[in-house]
């Protein structure tokens, strides 16, 4: 019964963060929700799991999320949606329905006796997987740095947003264009060179 | 109804109320907040079949790169809702719409 009311707890948690007005209501929901599955994760016997995903969710993942909504803003749009809610709940239950007819009935075992432990069979049954979540780390961590990096656009008048130059080709401004036509260069000395 | 089937069973919602979140919401930030949620229910779903099969530990190798999948996508993602808002100054998704044919 424990794990039926942590997984209650979690889709409820689940459903607030979604439908939070707020984005950091929804970013505090996140992590109980990460706090409920690290639990149920625990009862299961993934201690190892269990752990990660609590450091990992609920606090590298929120402290993330807060720092994004303090740069980006806390606005959350009111509650129009992109797709109208009969058909998204419709898609959902479909989909539901779909997924517990598939996965159900399953057999309770010992889930304890594994034969093997997590570091054995992560070193070396799924040594490619420890070298994916290497490669992801640093392409996360180049990624975050390249977006993050300040980008210096061309000086803007007041009449000209800064999102209507996004892929455009950088012009100069007028002030910096030269008055005066620029004088072609001499050839007459080239000339004589080349006939020598 | 055993212990795996009430876990697969809100795996499922997890996975079910982000996919949810997905189809309605605009804004950018809670997209991602969206897929947290749906990949929570991938990651309890793996361990519990791990759990089923007498394989804990090949179901906590896979949650676990999941898990670090999840973490950079949630990173790039809200880096790149960041960078959006600098540029565009919305989160709106409607409003990202100039490659739109």
């Amino acid at each position: 019964m424990l794990a039926a009311g942590l997984g209650i707890a979690a889709v409820v948690c689940a459903v607030l963060a979604i439908r939070a007005s707020r984005l950091l209501s929804a970013a505090l929901w996140l992590a109980v929700v990460s706090a409920l599955v690290s639990i149920i994760l625990y009862e299961l016997g993934a201690r190892q799991v269990a752990v990660i995903e609590l450091s990992v969710g609920a606090g590298l993942v929120t402290v993330l999320f807060v720092f994004a909504i303090s740069i980006a803003g806390d606005d959350g749009l009111g509650e129009a949606s992109v797709l109208p809610r009969w058909l998204a709940v419709g898609a959902v239950g479909v989909l539901l329905v779909l997924l517990v007819g598939m996965a159900l009935p399953v057999a309770e075992t010992d889930a304890a006796a594994g034969e093997f432990s997590i570091e054995a069979t992560l070193w070396d049954q799924r040594a490619l997987d420890v070298l994916v979540q290497i490669v992801l780390i640093f392409t996360g961590v180049l990624c975050l740095l390249g977006l993050l990096a300040e980008t210096r656009l061309p000086a803007q008048t007041p009449a000209q947003p800064v999102a209507a130059n996004v892929g455009r080709t950088e012009i100069p401004p007028v002030d910096q264009v030269p008055d005066e036509p620029v004088e072609a260069p001499e050839l007459e000395p080239v000339l004589e060179e080349a006939s020598l | 109804m055993n212990t795996l089937e009430i876990v697969l069973i809100s795996a499922f919602a997890l996975a079910g109320t982000g996919v949810y979140g997905l189809l309605i919401t605009r804004n950018l930030i809670k997209v991602v907040v969206a897929l947290q949620i749906m990949i929570k229910g991938a990651v309890l779903a793996l361990v519990m079949a791990g759990a089923a099969s007498d394989q804990l530990a090949l179901g906590q190798s896979l949650a676990l790169t999941v898990i670090v999948a999840d973490t950079v996508v949630a990173v790039i993602g809200l880096a790149f809702a960041i960078q959006v808002k600098r540029v565009r100054g919305t989160l709106d998704l409607r409003d990202l719409s100039e490659l739109r044919g």
